[in-house]
């Protein structure tokens, strides 16, 4: 089967600074496809890479097993949610949904009718008249999101499309998003740098990294087992563990995750375990994230909101479940 | 520090206000009431009559249409070239990222910082130079120099304004390069365009310096007006000829501000 979208080799420099550095990449035809990193990453690059709006320097890109270097952004059947939307405020909400159709010469009532189905797809029915200006941050991001799939592409990208809006209507959005997805079956190309995002949305993630890819996998993958000291870190702050302490509970002298709500903080002061401090705690609702130091090794620790805590500055015993001790393949 | 006697301004200063705006517009308004004075050799005040024959006896004078119909057709001329060179300018500056883009954008705004009679002789000594006759043209490029200062002005603005994914948007939806500019480019520079295209043609329009040394033996409306004032004859045909500017130049001039007042209308939805 051919993929959706395959990077080889690609690579984009922008003089010395290389966005984007020998990148692979192959993305299943309705997938649903998170690209995650740090700002500066890359990711936004790799999306504009896929939507035309930049070229490679080096490698090829295809989409749909055609190749794309060199085809403009208005010759591919792929269509993008920008992070700002980018609503045309000099059109009311029907015809920038239909402006796609439009430049391709698609009759006016044809046009509008298609708009209107679309505007139904993301519940906006009957908002057709409305100015972009007059709607809120959330029901822009649905018109623009309506506007990308009136031309049912066949792949959509969205840049950041959960990062303007606030906490409720991200949670609400997330999902929407996700049903809409399986409901078209279109491919879905999206770059976050919030990590939940990626996790929760998406069927698999890549990391990036300094214009590479550190890890491709899906959720639980990348989560459980990173790969690297980087994934483990950026991904839900797992604690980075050196190969000298690792040794000593797997046998190998490897860098190893471990993550914070697999450690068990106790009381005792003797028994099997890892001597620690109770250097800090934060309260975070559900849980509560305790900050420890075991000579020296700083370490987080999640455990639920509600039981008992040790005093900061508190001796405590810290266990965790050797196969929750995840051995990383970067090299020691 | 504020003033204890209320909000009211002071006496004195409403005087020197009204005092101000007096001596602006008062000259203005003395150029109204010549045009219609009986007294075609000096301007004394009381005009001695009053009578309206001036207006038919500027109607037939051939120089005086002569120098309108020079001055209209430099003007629209020269504002077409600065609406295509200075909205282009504005877009490569704003738009991109290039070596140079700094200096270009301090060279475009220089004529209008320079003196114009800077500019004046720098034309005439390259027009010299490269042994090109005076005429129409000559004239025409002499006010595009400052025309395009101001449709790049105004363009530039807006361009700052508009969101750079707007195009992206556009070219990511299926359109080129000239739809995206028809459809969302146009529509969105339209009233900047029109604010810096009026403004540049009012100002081309009563140039008188570049004009000078870019004419030859042509006369624009302006260098037509200097002229008639050296010989006094039929004096009020003069003034005739400038109330008839002041309302080509201030009627586009207002249109262009309630144009441009509210950038929420903006003609072009689409339809």
């Amino acid at each position: 089967m051919t993929s959706a979208v395959s990077f080889q080799k690609v690579s984009r420099h922008f003089g010395s600074v290389r966005a984007v550095d020998a990148v692979d990449l192959d993305i299943a035809p309705g997938e649903f496809f998170a690209m995650l990193g740090p700002s500066g990453s890359g990711k936004t690059t790799c999306l504009r890479l896929i939507a035309g709006f930049e070229q490679p320097t080096a490698g090829s890109i295809s989409i749909f097993g055609e190749r794309a270097e060199g085809v403009p952004p208005y010759r591919r059947n792929v269509n993008t949610v920008f992070q700002d939307y980018a609503l045309f405020p000099h059109f009311d909400v029907l015809d920038n949904v239909a402006y796609g159709l439009m430049v391709k010469g698609v009759g006016k009532a044809e046009r509008h009718k298609a708009a209107e189905e679309a505007l139904s797809l993301v519940r906006l029915p009957g908002y057709g008249a409305r100015r972009p200006g007059q709607l809120s941050g959330g029901q822009r991001q649905r018109v623009a999101l309506a506007r990308a799939l009136v031309n049912q592409p066949k792949v959509l990208l969205l840049d950041e499309p959960l990062g303007a809006l606030d906490l409720k209507l991200r949670e609400n959005m997330q999902e929407e998003l996700q049903s809409l997805q399986k409901a078209l079956g279109i491919t879905f190309v999206f770059v976050t740098h919030d990590q939940g995002e990626a996790l929760s949305m998406a069927d698999r993630i890549a990391v990036f990294n300094d214009g590479r890819i550190m890890q491709i996998g899906t959720p639980e993958d990348i989560y459980q087992r990173p790969s690297t000291r980087f994934v483990a870190d950026f991904v839900g702050s797992s604690n980075v563990l050196p190969p000298d302490f690792v040794q000593r509970y797997s046998g190998q002298r490897r860098w190893g995750s471990l993550r914070p709500e697999s450690i068990c903080v106790s009381n005792a002061t003797d028994g099997d375990g890892v001597a620690a401090r109770l250097v800090g705690t934060n309260f975070l609702g559900a849980t509560t994230r305790l900050a420890l130091d075991a000579d020296g090794l700083r370490l987080h620790a999640m455990v639920p909101a509600g039981i008992p805590l040790p005093a900061e500055g508190e001796a405590v015993m810290l266990t965790f479940n050797r196969e929750s001790l995840h051995l990383m393949d970067e090299p020691a | 520090m504020r003033s204890d006697r209320g909000q009211s301004a002071p006496l004195g200063l409403k005087i020197s206000a009204a005092c101000g705006l007096l001596f602006l517009h008062l000259p203005i308004l003395l150029i109204f009431v010549y045009a219609f004075t009986t007294e075609e050799k000096s301007f004394v005040w009381p005009p001695p009559g009053l009578t309206t024959q001036w207006f038919a006896v500027t109607w037939n004078r051939p120089d005086v249409w002569q120098a309108l119909s020079l001055s209209v057709r430099v003007a629209a001329i020269s504002t077409t070239i600065a609406l295509v060179l200075g909205t282009l300018c504005a877009a490569a500056v704003s738009r991109t990222k290039f070596f140079g883009r700094e200096t270009i954008s301090l060279l475009v705004i220089l004529p209008i910082a320079l003196p114009g009679i800077i500019t004046g002789i720098a034309l005439r000594s390259a027009f010299a130079l490269a042994d090109i006759p005076f005429s129409f043209w000559t004239i025409v490029l002499g006010h595009a120099t400052f025309c395009v200062v101001v449709v790049y002005n105004n363009a530039v603005a807006r361009f700052r304004r508009t969101s750079g994914s707007m195009i992206e948007a556009s070219m990511d939806l299926g359109a080129d390069g000239f739809q995206t500019f028809r459809h969302v480019v146009l529509p969105n520079i339209a009233t900047a365009l029109l604010a810096g295209g009026m403004l540049a043609f009012a100002l081309s329009f009563d140039e008188v310096i570049v004009t000078t040394f870019t004419a030859g033996q042509q006369q624009t409306v302006p260098i037509w007006m200097l002229e008639e004032l050296i010989r006094p004859r039929q004096r009020p045909v003069t003034n005739v000829v400038a109330m008839v500017v002041v309302l080509v130049t201030l009627l586009p001039i207002l249109l262009a501000y309630y144009l441009t007042r509210d950038g929420d209308q903006i003609a072009g939805s689409g339809k």
